[in-house]
Formats: structure tokens, C-alpha cells, sequence
């Protein structure tokens, strides 16, 4: 049953938002219902499919299993921070180049937990690569497009410092 | 040295390059726009209480406290909805088959665990869940069958009493005397081969928004459908309104696979009751739901037995087939689409003079089995090549030396199956020889054995298959089924300002269309690719069309663009003509610019268009055409598309997980008119095949419970599953076919379950086991060699 509201205080893509919300609203339905923002999607709701990944403060999350509450005073980041239809970053660019994506649907998820692994994660070989997206689930390409353009943003950025 | 062929000759097509998808940087940046994205004024939404039941009478519902949970707006069951809306019927000119009626909510009965009875609408999708929670069904639990062995027996509870049994479908395919054949063989090999329920799992859950416009009593459905023409004709008996004042728009769709191909109950719902309540209406299913009541794949059991003669060639099949097929009979395809492909594809690409196979499809308390990447195939093709590998080695030949001997060969076609399907010319020898070559076969052989003198448990294993793509009006895709599915409509319309629309009924989910369709329009009629804008996927473009599904929409789509973009071509070399003073003969358009090869003088498409259309005089008007054109496409027969598959596969003597070590798929799909899509086309439908092979499984238990609830329990692949594919792309010419295209969405998915199926069995042969049972998992694996070891100890699946 609905409870007391609550105002939320937080950062998305640099923009301040504050919204007075249930304490039972999902993060994902913040971004998408209350902010417009439906570049986040939703594919399972219990946190297996990836495609709601966005990140807080810098590291990669379900959105689908993170309570907006939980994210006050967190800076998130979501895929339309990434690039626009007319500038697309770096990585929505390498995902057109090599035709990473499909029916596009889980494919924000794949950018954002990709933006968290360039930072974090070595992908030194095929097999990092294939490990580090294994957490994302995508039933069109088969992976390997995924791969090749993940590979070559892990080229472009060298050895982790 | 000629000049004038120079020019031509030097002009580069898009057809065959690997043009960068125009769909792409609204999805890659966010806003792309599935249903769930839109959110109209006023918008209400739909929660579903579904049943817990597997078959029982509806005794009472009791919607108790619920109207008092805040933002709760109505609640529904299907009393409330008798004069809403009329079913929809999966007619079929099939005998003795029974068209179980399609109503959005369960009526008296509910006949699978999932299946919709309460709707409420609320202000919000949490409110509408909160007073779920309040209502209460009781039910009078009915007997059931729920696996198709028993279900098919005379004295099984009945799922529908009114078709007076479960068996709706029944159909029989035979060619010369299977019996005798028999009777002279050498060799037989038999099994019984059983690939089970799986669901499609597009990472969108299905999703629809109504709207109604009480201005002009008009409705819209915003669906996540790849059929939306289809769901419009139904519609609008359904709800009694005509195509005036219906329209069904597929916007962006997250995939498909098939899932989203039928009717569902739904979508009538959402459009009823905006009608009812005046307000847009959303209904998004969750994962659970999906998992439970969209449409499932397969689940047949396959008794087929093959007889060879002594030198290795194929004289007889015959097969006995029990489909299961759910609860209901599936809207427009009926439960014959899936069953009676098995039975009709099963020899596969092969000559086979005898053969008898006999398919019954029976109704059991499930979701419906419905359209599925590969339809039928995928199981008809891991009986078929598994029958293949059994009697290659009972033969003591080498598979693919047995297969070349026994595929039809390039002066036979067209080839006439035992089961009436016709093979054009395909380039069924070229693939296996492909396939191998690209491996190395031989050299395969010599690191498998090296693999297993190590102690390793590795195998190698093929199939090949043809399918049936891009069919036209000859045959159906589904027998006698209720809709037309052997034409498609291209509109192509230059306007005053020289740019360009396309518009086609198919609608694209995944396939990239937008770009390819646009390709083909480029090199046909010579303008710009960013000119073109490709409209799709909304029923008001075209007045019919049967959608994107069937491996069809590059072969239909392609070849009415084909000849849409001729004619406007034609109009617009006529126009010029008149402007540029010049014969039409020495005219052509390229890049835009119509070019004589007499003169110097250039005129821009721009410039054309506002001659045409916004100069009033420029031309006279007994010559002034607009440049459009509308021309609808049926290739007939349909394109054969063939492919082999080769993987080799090791199984872990400790855990029994298999890995793909090698997998490559040697395919013809005729002219290819975007290599980085076919490409990402077969790599996904490989990924989804090995997916059917090693870890999908939808399962019920003997309750009737749907066990696979989440998708931690439905194991679809992630990128550690799946290897880098080898692809070889032979282009063999295609006769009588306005584009030269073959359709291969779905080939991927048709040959990895037969292969992945092969390569585990070779990998365990010194260990007598064979694989009949997909997916091959770690469980089976144990429990197979169990068996061997302990036949006493054996539970079957």
C-alpha cells in the first residue's frame, strides 16, 4: 500500500532533480515515469537482463532493484548522458560502427555497464570481455559485435593506469 | 573503348555494402520510442490477476477491499467485456480442426497457469498491482493432461468440450510406399527426438497503449507487434470498428523472435476498454508474465525412423509427431503453423523418394505454442540430421561424405519434396562444402582425435537444412489459415521538396529495414540514401499487409520496393525529359541528379519535384504525373535458403557442461543486400539455436505449475555462451525473383539445435549415448550416462 512520501534530492547526467515520491518507487520508474528519461529500459525487473543499468556515482546498477530513495545525493548517469541523435558518444558510435545492436532494447544497458567496465575493468582479451558483459543479457546479436566493438574502445584506451 | 557503358559500370550501388544502419542513433542515444516510452495525458493502467490454475472452473470472483486501494478506476472480468467485444477466431480450412475462440480475459474456465481473468485499471501501474492483491477467484479444479502423450489418449480430460477432444490438428504427408522401402533397406536408424517448450524472451516484455479519439470514435493501438496489419483486420471485427477508425502502429520494437507474431487477448483488452473508459488505456507485461502467457515454441515428440541402402543413399522416412500445442490455438497462425512444418520440412534438403509423416496436435493446459524463430524447423531439423549422424555411423561413413551423396544436387532443381514443397534453385552442396572448408574438416577430424587420446571429450557435429523464406501467394505459411501472406506493398512518394517516403506495411523489429530497404531504393531509383525516409510498421501506410515475421520482409519488401522505385523512376525520367529537352533514353538518375548523355545539363531531383509539383505550367497538364507509386509484390513459390552448420563442441567429464569450441554456418540467402546485417543476423539466431540446444527450457510440472519463472530459471545465452561464428556467405543466383533476395533471419536458430545435437553425441559416442532430447544440459547428460551404467536407476524425461 502506498506510503508516506518522501522528497528525493538527485543528480542525473549533471541536471539537479528533486521530486517528492513513494518510498516504494523503483529507481527505473523514477527515470523513465517521473523524469522522461526512458532511454533506461526495463527487461526483467529482477535484475538478471541488465537493460536498466545505469550508473551511480560512477559504478554500474540495476536500476530495477535500486529504490530511488536509495539514490539521494547520488550522481547518476544514464544512457541520454551519453550522447545525443546528432553527437553520439564514443561508445554509442563504436556500437553503430560495428553493428553491436539490433532492436536497441537492452542496448542502454550494454553502454552504460561498457562506460563502468572502460573504467574499472582490464578487457585485455576476448575472454575479460565476454566475462565482463556476461552480466547483460542480449537476444539479438549473439554477442559478438558487442565484443568486437568493446574490444576496440579497450584498444582506444589502453592499459588501466 | 565504349563511353557510354562507363559511366554506369562506375557507379556504385548500395546493394552488398555495409551501409551503417539509419535506425541507430535514436536508439544508440535513448530516445528511440517503444510503447512503454509514450505516455498520453490521462493514461490509466492495466493490471492482470492470471490464473493459478491450470484447468478449473471460475466459480466466483471477489474483488473484496480493492476499489479501496487510492487511484483504482474500474475492475473487469470477461461478464463485463460479453458486449464489448466479439473473439477472435483462428479459422482454418484444415479438417477436423477445432478454432478455439480467443477472448481477452478467461470466460468460465481458465485453461493455463496465466491466463488473464481479473483486469484493473488504475492510475498507476502500482496501484493497479496493490489492488490485485484484494481479489480473490475461486475455482472448482477440473481434471487435466498435461503432457501431450496422455492428453492425446480417447479418454483424456477435455481442455475444450465443445471440440469434443484435445486433438485439433491432424495431418498426414506421404510419397511412394515408406512401408517396402523399409522392408529392402540395409539400414534403418530410429529415435525418438523430443525439443522442448521454449519461449521467445525478447528483452521487451510485450506492451500495448490504446487511445481513443471520442472526437472521431476512432482508436489507436500502440503495440510492441510484428504484425500489425494483421492485428488491425482482426480488430476491427473484434471490436466492430472499421479500418477508418482503427489504426495499429508497431513503433520501436525491443525483438521479437516470434513472440510478438500472434494476437493476444490483450491487446483486445487495452482496446476495449479505452473505448469503455474514454482514456488511453496501457497494459506492460512483466517478465513473469511473459515467461508464462506469451506464445511458447515447439515441445514435440518426434518418433522418426530412416532407411538407408547399403552404399549410403536415403530411400525412405517415416515419422510420427505429437505437438503440443498449449491451451488455445493461436491467432491468425492456428496451433497447425508449428505442428504441421515438422512433418512437412522433415526430409530435410535431401532426396527422399518414400516417405510418411503424420503430425497430431493436441491441446494441453499451457500457453499457446505459436510462431518462434525457425517455426517448426528447428525441430524437424534436429530430428532429421540426428537420424542423418545415426545412420552415417551405423554405416561406418563419414557424415559429410554421406550427406554429399544424399543432398540434392544443382541439376536437380527445381526438386519436388515428398511433402509438396518446391526447391528452386539453392545452393545446398556449396554450404556442406563451404562449411567444411572453411574448418578444414579433415584437419577437425585429426585435432578431435588428438583432443580425445588426451582423455578429452570433444565431438564434432553438422546439419544441414533448407527452409522455405520470402513465400508468396502459392501456399500459406500456416495451412488454410485465415489471412494472406504472399504479397507485400511498397508506396514510394517524392515530394515538392524532392524527399523521399517509403512506406511499407512489414514492420521491422531488430532487422534494420529502415537501412536496407532504403538501399535497395537508392540503387533502383538513384537518388540519396539520406533522402529517403522508410515508413513502416503502422497499419494506415498500406492498406493491407501481414507484417514483418516468416523471413519474409527483404524478399516481399525488397521486391515491391523494387518495383515501386522503377515505376517513380520512370515518372521522374519522364518529367525530366520534358525539362531538360532531352529523349528519356538518354537520361538516368544517380545520387540525385539526372544526368543525358548528350548534354551538359544536370536537373536535381529538388529541382524536378518543384517543377512537378509547385511550378504550375512548367509542365503541361496532360503530362504531369506525380512522382509516386504504389506496387505490391508476390513472389510466388517463395526463395529456398539452405545453409550448413558445423560446431565442434567438448563436454566436461567433471560437470558435463558443454563448451563450443568451433562453430561456423556456411548459408545462401541469395543476393545479400547488407553484409553486416546478415551477418548480425545469423550470429544472433546461432546464439539463440545454441540457447535451444544447451539451456532454454520452459517446464511444467505435473501440477500444471510453470516452473521456469524468472530468467534466472529460463537460462537464455550471455556473451560467455556463445563462440565467435565463421560465416560464409555463397550468393547463388535466385530465378524468377525481382530482387535475387532469399530470407534468413531465422536459419541460425534452424540448424545450431541439429548441430550442437550431433556435436554432444559424437563428443560422448564412446560412451554409447545419443542425444534425443534438447536442451542437452548437464542433468541430461548425467542422467543418460546413469542410464547406461544403471539401466534400473533410469528416469526418463
Amino acid at each position: 500500500m502506498p506510503e508516506k512520501k518522501i522528497t528525493l534530492s538527485v543528480s542525473v547526467n549533471g541536471v539537479a532533480h528533486t521530486a517528492t515520491i513513494e518510498p516504494r518507487m523503483l529507481l527505473s520508474d523514477f527515470l523513465r515515469h517521473e523524469l522522461g528519461l526512458t532511454g533506461t529500459h526495463v527487461g526483467c525487473e529482477h535484475g538478471v537482463c541488465g537493460a536498466c543499468t545505469v550508473l551511480l556515482d560512477g559504478r554500474s546498477a540495476r536500476s530495477c532493484l535500486t529504490l530511488a530513495v536509495q539514490a539521494e545525493g547520488v550522481e547518476i548517469e544514464t544512457v541520454e548522458g551519453q550522447g545525443s541523435v546528432d553527437q553520439l558518444g564514443r561508445i554509442q558510435e563504436a556500437f553503430r560502427q560495428h553493428h553491436a545492436l539490433q532492436c536497441g532494447f537492452c542496448t542502454p544497458g550494454f553502454i552504460m555497464a561498457i562506460t563502468d567496465m572502460l573504467r574499472h575493468h582490464p578487457l585485455e582479451s576476448d575472454e575479460q570481455i565476454r566475462e565482463a558483459l556476461s552480466g547483460n543479457i542480449c537476444r539479438c546479436t549473439g554477442y559478438e559485435h558487442i565484443v568486437n566493438a568493446v574490444r576496440e574502445l579497450a584498444r582506444e584506451r589502453g592499459p588501466l593506469t | 573503348m565504349s563511353l557510354h557503358d562507363h559511366s554506369v559500370e562506375l557507379r556504385p550501388k548500395l546493394v552488398g555494402k555495409r551501409v551503417k544502419r539509419t535506425e541507430d542513433p535514436r536508439l544508440l542515444a535513448g530516445v528511440g520510442q517503444y510503447v512503454d516510452d509514450m505516455a498520453p495525458a490521462g493514461m490509466m493502467h492495466v493490471a492482470l490477476l492470471r490464473s493459478d490454475q491450470p484447468h478449473a472452473r471460475i466459480l466466483n470472483i471477489d474483488v473484496g477491499e480493492a476499489f479501496s486501494v487510492p487511484g483504482v478506476i474500474a475492475i473487469y472480468d470477461a461478464t463485463d467485456l460479453e458486449n464489448e467485444v466479439r473473439p477472435a477466431i483462428p479459422t482454418s480450412r484444415m479438417p477436423d480442426y477445432y478454432a478455439t475462440p480467443i477472448w481477452p480475459l478467461a470466460r468460465h474456465k481458465v485453461r493455463y497457469v496465466g491466463e488473464p481473468v481479473v483486469a484493473v485499471v488504475a492510475e498507476s501501474r502500482y496501484a493497479a498491482e496493490d489492488a490485485l492483491e484484494h481479489i480473490t477467484i475461486d475455482y472448482e479444479p477440473l481434471p487435466f493432461a498435461i503432457r501431450q502423450v496422455d492428453a492425446v489418449k480417447d479418454d483424456a480430460p477435455l481442455l475444450h468440450e465443445e471440440a469434443g477432444t484435445n486433438t485439433i490438428i491432424r495431418r498426414e504427408f506421404k510419397r511412394g510406399d515408406v512401408d517396402a522401402a523399409f522392408e529392402s533397406a540395409a539400414v534403418t536408424v530410429k529415435g525418438r527426438f523430443r525439443m522442448t517448450r521454449k519461449t521467445a524472451v525478447a528483452m521487451e516484455n510485450r506492451s500495448y497503449l490504446a487511445e481513443w479519439d471520442a472526437r472521431k470514435q476512432a482508436l489507436t493501438l500502440y503495440t510492441s507487434s510484428n504484425i500489425p496489419g494483421v492485428i488491425r483486420d482482426v480488430l476491427s471485427g473484434c471490436l466492430d470498428l472499421p479500418g477508418t477508425r482503427l489504426r495499429v502502429v508497431a513503433p520501436d520494437v525491443g525483438g521479437s523472435f516470434g513472440g510478438k507474431g500472434s494476437l493476444y487477448g490483450e491487446e483486445i483488452l487495452v482496446c476495449a476498454l479505452a473505448r469503455k473508459l474514454k482514456r488511453p488505456v496501457k497494459f506492460v507485461s512483466d517478465r513473469l508474465e511473459d515467461l508464462s502467457a506469451t506464445s511458447q515454441a515447439f515441445d514435440e515428440l518426434i518418433e522418426a525412423e530412416l532407411a538407408v541402402t547399403e552404399d549410403g543413399m536415403l530411400i525412405g522416412l517415416r515419422a510420427d509427431v505429437i505437438g503440443d500445442v498449449g491451451a488455445y490455438s493461436i491467432y491468425p497462425w492456428t496451433a497447425a503453423l508449428e505442428t504441421v512444418q515438422v512433418v512437412s520440412f522433415l526430409p530435410g534438403p535431401y532426396r527422399m523418394e518414400h516417405y510418411r509423416g503424420r503430425i497430431r496436435g493436441v491441446l494441453t493446459p499451457k500457453p499457446p505454442t505459436g510462431p518462434y524463430r525457425g517455426v517448426g524447423r528447428p525441430s524437424s531439423t534436429f530430428a532429421m540430421e540426428r537420424l542423418i549422424e545415426m545412420a552415417a555411423r551405423k554405416l561406418g561413413m563419414d557424415p559429410v561424405a554421406f550427406r554429399r551423396k544424399n543432398l540434392v544436387n544443382a541439376d536437380e532443381f527445381p526438386y519436388r519434396t515428398a511433402s509438396g514443397i518446391i526447391w528452386d534453385k539453392s545452393a545446398f552442396q556449396e554450404c556442406l562444402a563451404g562449411a567444411c572448408a572453411h574448418v578444414n574438416y579433415p584437419n577437425l577430424l585429426l585435432e578431435r582425435d588428438e583432443a580425445r587420446r588426451d582423455g578429452r571429450w570433444v565431438g564434432i557435429g553438422l546439419a544441414s537444412y533448407a527452409e522455405l523464406t520470402g513465400i508468396g501467394s502459392r501456399i500459406s505459411v500456416a495451412p488454410g489459415m485465415p489471412i494472406n501472406t504472399g504479397t507485400e506493398t511498397a508506396k514510394i512518394e517524392i515530394d515538392a521538396t524532392g524527399a523521399i517516403t517509403a512506406a511499407f506495411g512489414i514492420a521491422s523489429h531488430g532487422q534494420g529495414l529502415e537501412t536496407t530497404l532504403a538501399q535497395v531504393i537508392v540503387d533502383e531509383l538513384g537518388c540519396k540514401l539520406e533522402d529517403i525516409e522508410v515508413k513502416h510498421g503502422d497499419s494506415a501506410l498500406v492498406p493491407m499487409s501481414s507484417g514483418t515475421y516468416a523471413s519474409r520482409s527483404a524478399v516481399l519488401g525488397g521486391g515491391a520496393a523494387t518495383l515501386a522505385a522503377r515505376v517513380v523512376k520512370g515518372k521522374v525520367l519522364r518529367a525530366a525529359a520534358y525539362l531538360m529537352e532531352q529523349s528519356i533514353d538518354d537520361l538516368d538518375m544517380h545520387d540525385g541528379i539526372v544526368t543525358s548523355r548528350n548534354s551538359n545539363c544536370t536537373m536535381t531531383l529538388k529541382e524536378i519535384a518543384s517543377a512537378v509539383y509547385s511550378q504550375m505550367g512548367r509542365i503541361p497538364r496532360d503530362q504531369r504525373e506525380d512522382l509516386a507509386a504504389s506496387e505490391t509484390y508476390d513472389p510466388y513459390l517463395g526463395t529456398a535458403c539452405s545453409s550448413t552448420h558445423l560446431a565442434m563442441v567438448e563436454v566436461d567429464p567433471e560437470t558435463y557442461g558443454v563448451k563450443v569450441l568451433r562453430y561456423v554456418v556456411a548459408e545462401d540467402c541469395g543476393k545479400i543486400i547488407n553484409p553486416m546485417i546478415v551477418d548480425g543476423q545469423v550470429q544472433g539466431a546461432v546464439a539463440q539455436g545454441i540457447g535451444a540446444a544447451l539451456l532454454e527450457e520452459i517446464v511444467h510440472d505435473d501440477q500444471g505449475q510453470t516452473v521456469a519463472a524468472s530468467l534466472a530459471d529460463y537460462l537464455v545465452p550471455v556473451a560467455t555462451n556463445v563462440p565467435d561464428i565463421g560465416i560464409v556467405h555463397i550468393e547463388a543466383d535466385l530465378p524468377n525473383n525481382v530482387g535475387g533476395f532469399r530470407g534468413m533471419g531465422e536459419g541460425g536458430t534452424i540448424g545450431a539445435p541439429a548441430t550442437i545435437a550431433n556435436a554432444v553425441s559424437d563428443a560422448l559416442s564412446h560412451l554409447s549415448v545419443s542425444v534425443e532430447t534438447l536442451p542437452v544440459t548437464p542433468e541430461r547428460i548425467f542422467r543418460m550416462l546413469q542410464a547406461r551404467r544403471d539401466p534400473a536407476a533410469a528416469v526418463t524425461d
